[in-house]
């Protein structure tokens, strides 16, 4: 009787709460996502092995691409993923406005790397290089355009982090969301070694 | 609602604790730095192989491009990733075993076939040439 009196006092706790790690399973499953967006990559880098040198007659690798652009491109990439960990970092420490900081320079370099995208495609369309012309093109244009639509949708989630963390601070909520942006962030670079390696370098390359 | 997150935040500190290191992993200040000058080296040495054009052949090349490739995805996931057998009691390495045998058989497997296909296709006459879509 005295024992039910001294719980009623104490504040419930439930098994649950012990039970579930609900920052540790996220994480397990955010990466299986990833994993799974791999394979969506792999068939398109498969894709574009097989059709690769198929060019119709039309413009090849070496014709059409800037490596110099490229390059920058994936400087800007690079940048953003030591960026990405220093807003990591900052977090650690609880620091609001740093960790702010530095998601806002990972943001303008994914921009950046947006718009030179951007401007490649536009210039490959305008002079006639479009995904219809050769099966070469077509491969060419779904694995970059899939690779460069992940990086917007990355942008978008992170400028939401970014407006959800000073608005509500560096909760356990919000840590979750931007340790699973961190492996998403890191994870398109990774993808992005694939890309200008076996499409680009190996492109011209010929 | 609000009762919800008063526990968890009461929880927390110990949470964090008896998680440490483990989830997802957390790197430090030198370990970011030790990646990102591995990839800034790995990234230069191809880009200037391709556009400097300075070996000859180009099977090599393209063997040391794509070779390279692989040694800095390796860096990134262990660097910024911080892949390890620990992390999630080691499911996640599994997770990724398991897909870079899948991505290795759909890589292999579509380049073979389809390269066989090609090879056995019937030659092309001059006929089938001029009436090709």
């Amino acid at each position: 009787m005295n024992e039910t009196q001294v719980q009623e006092n104490e504040k419930p706790q439930f098994y649950l709460t012990e039970e579930q790690h609900p920052e540790h399973s996220t994480m397990l499953g955010f990466w299986l996502y990833l994993m799974s967006d791999c394979l969506i990559f792999a068939v398109l880098f498969a894709t574009h092995g097989v059709v690769g040198r198929n060019y119709a007659a039309g413009p090849s690798p070496a014709d059409l691409f800037d490596l110099s652009l490229v390059a920058f491109n994936t400087a800007m990439l690079l940048l953003s993923s030591i960026t990405y960990g220093f807003a990591m970092l900052q977090m650690e420490r609880n620091a609001k406005m740093e960790t702010l900081f530095w998601l806002g320079v990972t943001g303008v370099f994914g921009a950046t790397f947006l718009a030179v995208e951007l401007y490649e495609f536009y210039h490959l369309i305008h002079e006639g290089a479009g995904p219809t012309r050769s099966a070469f093109l077509s491969s060419f244009f779904t694995l970059v355009g899939t690779h460069g639509l992940h990086v917007t949708f990355g942008t978008i989630w992170l400028i939401t982090l970014m407006v959800q963390v000073s608005k509500h601070g560096l909760i356990p909520d919000n840590r979750r969301r931007l340790m699973c942006l961190s492996m998403f962030w890191h994870f398109l670079d990774v993808v992005w070694i694939g890309v200008f390696s076996f499409v680009y370098l190996l492109g011209v390359l010929g | 609602m609000s009762a919800h997150s008063d526990h968890e935040s009461a929880f927390e500190p110990h949470h964090a604790h008896s998680h440490h290191g483990d989830a997802a992993g957390h790197g430090s200040f030198k370990s970011y730095m030790t990646g990102f000058i591995l990839s800034v080296i790995l990234t230069a040495i191809p880009f200037w192989l391709v556009m400097g054009g300075v070996l000859d052949n180009k099977l090599l090349t393209a063997v040391i491009v794509m070779g390279i490739g692989v040694v800095q995805i390796v860096v990134h996931v262990i660097y910024f990733l911080h892949m390890n057998a620990r992390s999630e009691g080691g499911w996640t390495l599994m997770a990724l075993i398991f897909t870079i045998v899948i991505v290795g058989i759909a890589l292999a497997g579509s380049l073979w076939v389809m390269h066989h296909l090609n090879t056995n296709m019937m030659p092309m006459t001059h006929e089938m040439m001029k009436n090709m879509p």
